[in-house]
C-alpha cells in the first residue's frame, strides 16, 4: 500500500481531471493506494477537520503530487510541508514544472496587473486591492522545483494519463521512471519536405488536409502556420502517438515544455524556423509564443515604454 | 469573540476558506468565503494575438475548459465579423454537451456525491468518491466508465478533451468523419442511459432523504441570470441573457450589452469580485435585505427557461417546477437541476450526431485582422460566461474582460454560507458534521475558484513606504 497526498496550487484543475482520464487502469491501482490528502476530492483540513490546530499539517505519505504553480506564500509553505511529509514529490503539469501559461504573467510588473484586475477592467466599480486574510503573493509565478527538490517530473498542459499511470506503477514497483527526449516532429505523423512552401502566417484559416487523415498532410511550419513542435517535448499522443493538436488540424503550441533540462526552446525554434526557410521575425508576440508554457524561469517584466 | 477557519474548502475547484466568527455567545456574528487564488489572465492577455485566446483562456480552467474555449472562440468571431458554416456550429455546440455531461457527472458523483450517498456526517475519510465506490461498486464503475468516455468522444471529435484547440475564430478546426460518427453514436446512447439512471436513482434514493435539508439550508431569496433561445427555451451555447428578479419579473438582452446590467464590486477580503446586477438599486450581501444580487448555473437556468427543447428532460423540469415553483430558490436544488442538465445534453448530443450536417466538410471561414471589439458568451456548467476582447488594427488584444460564471454566484455562496452557519452552530456548539453541512452549501453551487480567480495575477499583500521629513522615499518594506 502506497500512501499518497496531493496538492495544488496555483492552478485550473485540468491536472485533476488528467489524473481521473486514466479510466479503468486507476480502478485497478486503487487498491494499491491510499489517498491521505486531496482537496479536490477528500476533505482533509489543514488546520484539523474543526479547525482546532495552529499550523497547516499534511499526514505522512509515501509519494506527494503537487500541480500548478507557484503564485503566493501560502502556495509556497504547502509545498515546503508537502516536501517535508512525503518521501517523493511529482510535480504534475506544465504550471508546476515551468510556470504554464499563468507564467505569461512575468511579463508585467504585479502593480500593473493589479490595476486591470481592480480598477480598469470595463465591468469594474474600482476598489482597493484586496488583502485582509489572503496570502501575501510573490513577487513572480515559480514552477514548484524553483521552491522545493523535486524527484520526478510530468510535463504537460495538461499530462497525458499514460504517464502519470506509468510513474505510479513504476513507484508501485520500485522502478524509476523517465521521460523521452525527443521533440513532438518524432512523432508527428504529418510530410516534411524540409522546405516552407508559403511565408509564415497567422493560424487565421486552414491548412491543407484530408479529413480523417494525418499521414498525407503537409507539416504544419511548411504550410507556413507557426508549430512549436520542433522544441517540444513528445508525449502527449500517448499510445496512440499522433500530437493531441495534431489530431485537430492544429498547430502545436508547446505545452509540453522543453525537449530536455537545459534546452532553449527560443533559439531551437529559431533554428527550426530558419533552416526551413521562414523567417522567425515575421511572428508577432515572439517572446510570448516560444515561452507560452514556459515562463516561470524566462519571462521577466518588460521596460515600460 | 472566536473564529472558525474551514481551509481549505473540498471537493471544489480551486482554493478557498470559510471564516466563521462567533459572538461571545457562541452564536454566528459574520462569515466570510475567502477565495486565496489569483493569476492574472485579464492583464496577461493583453498584447497577445486574438486567435490565440481560444487556447490561453482554456487554462482558466481544466474542469470547464470547452466553456472558456467556446467563449473564446464566439469573442473572436465577433472580434473578426465571420460566421462558422452550420457544421463548424454544431460541432462546438456536439462538444458543449459533451463536456457538460462530464463535467455534470463529476461534480454529482465525485464531488457533491460524498455527503448524499454517505451523509453529511460521515467520517471524513469515507465521505468522498473512495467511500462510494466501497458502498456501491456497480454505480462508481459505471460512473469511472461513462465520465472517461465522454473525454474520450471529446478527444474524438477535437482531438483533445482538456484544453481544446479545435474551436477557432470562424468555426472548428476539424471536420467530423462518418466513421467517427458511427463511433460516437453508441457512446451517446450509453450516456444517455447512465443520465436516466442518475435522475431516477437521485429521486428514489437520494433527494427525499433531504428534502428538510433542501427546503432549509442555505436558502437565500435572489435573481437569476441564464441563456435563452428566441422562443423562451434553454439554451447551453448561445442565444439572450434573462435576467430574473427574485419574484420572477424577467427582462432579456443581448450579451453584448451587459455592462449595461452587470457591474463588479470589490471587497477587501477576498481576491474574486463580486458582480451584481446595477439596475436592482445597489449591492448588499445581507441575507435578510439583499441588493443587486443575482444567480448562475443550472437552478438558475431551470428558473429562466420557459422550457426545454427535449423531451425527457422537458418531462423532468415540468415535476421540477410542480414541485418547487419557478422561481425556485433552495440552494442544493442546484443539484437536482444538473441531474436534468446531464439529460438534456445526452438529449441533444444524440439529436446532433444525427443531424446529417454534421459531417460536412466545410466546418470554418477564413479570418483578417482588424481593429474591433467582440463579446462571445457560453452557459459554462457553473453558469453564463462572458467574454470581452477588444483589438488593434493587427488584431492583438488591447484590453480583455471575463466575468465568469462561479464570480457571478459568489455573493449567493457567501450569503449561503451565512444563512447555513446562523442556521447550524448555536451557543458555541458545532462539529465536523455541522461545519461540512456548511460546506454543502458551497459545493451545492458546484464553484470553480479557479474559474473565478482567474483576473488577479497578485502584489503584496503589504507594502509600507518610509518617508522622509523632505517627502522623499527612503525604503520601501513589503512582507514578502
Amino acid at each position: 500500500m502506497v500512501r499518497v497526498a496531493e496538492e495544488w496550487f496555483a492552478v485550473c484543475g485540468g491536472c485533476e481531471v488528467s489524473i481521473l482520464d486514466i479510466g479503468e487502469p486507476l480502478l485497478d491501482l486503487l487498491p494499491s493506494l491510499e489517498f491521505v490528502h486531496m482537496p479536490v476530492l477528500m476533505d482533509h483540513k489543514l488546520f484539523g477537520q474543526t479547525g482546532e490546530k495552529k499550523h497547516m499539517e499534511i499526514p505522512e505519505a509515501d509519494v506527494g503530487i503537487v500541480t500548478g504553480s507557484i503564485r503566493n506564500q501560502e502556495n509556497k509553505e504547502l509545498a515546503e510541508e508537502m516536501r517535508r511529509k512525503c518521501k517523493i514529490i511529482i510535480s504534475l503539469g506544465s504550471c508546476a514544472n515551468f510556470g504554464g501559461i499563468p507564467a505569461l504573467g512575468n511579463m508585467y510588473n504585479n502593480g500593473d496587473i493589479f490595476d486591470i484586475a481592480y480598477r480598469k477592467t470595463a465591468s469594474t466599480e474600482a476598489g482597493d486591492n484586496p488583502s485582509q486574510g489572503l496570502p501575501a503573493l510573490t513577487d513572480r509565478v515559480y514552477s514548484v522545483n524553483e521552491v522545493i527538490k523535486v524527484d520526478v517530473s510530468i510535463p504537460g498542459c495538461p499530462p497525458t494519463p499514460e504517464w502519470i499511470a506509468g510513474a505510479l506503477t513504476a513507484l508501485l514497483q520500485g522502478k524509476s521512471f523517465s521521460l523521452p527526449e525527443r521533440s513532438v516532429c518524432d512523432d508527428c505523423p504529418t510530410v516534411r519536405e524540409k522546405k516552407a512552401k508559403v511565408a509564415i502566417r497567422r493560424p487565421l484559416q486552414a491548412p491543407e488536409f484530408t479529413p480523417g487523415r494525418y499521414d498525407n498532410m503537409r507539416c504544419m511550419n511548411e504550410q507556413g502556420i507557426l508549430c512549436l513542435g520542433p522544441a517540444t517535448r513528445t508525449g502527449c499522443g500517448g499510445s496512440e502517438k499522433t500530437p493531441r493538436c495534431i489530431k485537430a488540424y492544429m498547430p502545436c503550441r508547446g505545452c509540453f515544455g522543453p525537449i530536455r533540462a537545459g534546452a532553449n526552446p527560443m533559439v531551437d525554434m529559431m533554428g527550426a524556423l530558419s533552416s526551413v526557410g521562414l523567417d522567425p521575425k515575421q511572428i508577432e508576440d515572439r517572446m510570448a509564443t516560444f515561452n507560452r508554457f514556459i515562463g516561470a524561469g524566462r519571462l521577466r517584466p518588460m521596460p515600460t515604454r | 469573540m472566536k473564529e472558525i477557519v474551514i481551509q481549505p474548502v473540498s471537493r471544489i475547484e480551486g482554493g478557498a476558506k470559510i471564516t466563521i466568527q462567533l459572538d461571545d455567545s457562541g452564536n454566528v456574528a459574520d462569515t466570510q468565503v475567502n477565495v486565496l487564488e489569483l493569476r492574472g489572465f485579464e492583464r496577461f492577455c493583453i498584447g497577445r494575438p486574438v486567435e490565440e485566446m481560444p487556447r490561453i483562456t482554456t487554462r482558466i480552467c481544466g474542469v470547464c475548459p470547452w466553456s472558456h474555449h467556446l467563449a473564446s472562440a464566439k469573442a473572436c468571431d465577433a472580434v473578426f465579423g465571420v460566421t462558422p458554416p452550420p457544421a463548424g456550429r454544431k460541432l462546438r455546440e456536439l462538444c458543449n454537451s459533451i463536456a457538460y455531461m462530464e463535467e455534470h457527472i463529476l461534480h454529482f458523483y465525485f464531488l457533491g456525491g460524498g455527503d448524499f450517498v454517505m451523509g453529511p456526517d460521515a467520517a471524513y475519510e469515507v465521505r468522498n468518491v473512495f467511500g462510494i465506490a466501497q458502498k456501491l461498486p456497480d454505480v462508481a464503475r459505471n460512473v469511472v466508465k461513462v465520465r472517461h468516455m465522454c473525454a474520450h468522444m471529446l478527444e474524438i471529435i477535437a482531438g483533445k478533451s482538456i484544453h481544446p484547440a479545435a474551436a477557432v475564430p470562424g468555426g472548428f478546426s476539424k471536420p467530423m468523419t462518418e466513421a467517427e460518427r458511427q463511433k460516437l453514436i453508441p457512446m451517446g446512447k450509453e450516456a444517455l442511459e447512465l443520465a436516466k439512471f442518475s435522475i431516477d436513482y437521485a429521486k428514489k434514493n437520494i433527494f427525499p432523504a433531504y428534502i428538510d435539508a433542501v427546503k432549509t439550508v442555505g436558502v437565500i431569496k435572489t435573481g437569476f441570470l441564464g441563456t435563452v433561445r428566441s422562443d423562451g427555451a434553454m439554451d447551453l451555447y448561445d442565444g439572450k441573457l434573462r435576467m430574473m428578479d427574485p419574484d420572477g419579473k424577467y427582462e432579456d438582452f443581448e450579451a453584448k450589452d451587459y455592462l449595461d446590467y452587470i457591474t463588479e464590486h470589490v471587497e477587501p477580503w477576498s481576491f474574486v469580485k463580486f458582480p451584481y446586477n446595477k439596475k436592482w438599486g445597489g449591492f448588499s450581501m445581507d441575507p435578510d435585505n439583499p441588493k443587486g444580487i443575482y444567480r448562475v448555473n443550472t437552478l438558475a437556468r431551470m428558473n429562466v427557461a420557459d422550457k426545454i427543447s427535449t423531451p425527457l428532460a422537458q418531462a423532468e423540469l415540468e415535476e421540477f417546477r410542480a414541485n418547487f415553483g419557478r422561481p425556485a430558490q433552495a440552494t442544493l436544488l442546484f443539484h437536482w437541476a444538473r441531474l436534468i442538465e446531464i439529460l438534456y445534453n445526452a438529449e441533444k448530443t444524440l439529436e446532433l450526431l444525427n443531424d446529417p450536417e454534421i459531417t460536412s466538410p466545410n466546418t470554418r471561414v477564413a479570418a483578417t485582422p482588424r481593429a474591433a471589439r467582440g463579446v462571445g458568451c457560453t452557459e459554462a456548467p457553473r453558469g453564463t460566461l462572458i467574454h470581452d476582447y477588444t483589438t488593434d488594427e493587427k488584431g492583438l488584444v488591447t484590453a480583455a474582460n471575463l466575468i465568469v460564471a462561479t464570480c457571478q454566484n459568489n455573493a449567493p455562496i457567501n450569503m449561503s454560507v451565512k444563512q447555513a452557519a446562523k442556521l447550524l452552530i448555536k451557543d458555541g456548539k458545532y462539529d465536523q458534521g455541522i461545519l461540512n453541512t456548511v460546506e454543502m452549501t458551497i459545493r451545492a453551487y458546484d464553484p470553480c475558484l479557479s474559474c473565478a480567480s482567474h483576473d488577479l495575477n497578485g502584489q503584496l499583500a503589504c507594502k509600507v513606504d518610509i518617508v522622509g521629513a523632505d517627502g522623499q522615499l527612503i525604503e520601501t518594506l513589503t512582507n514578502q
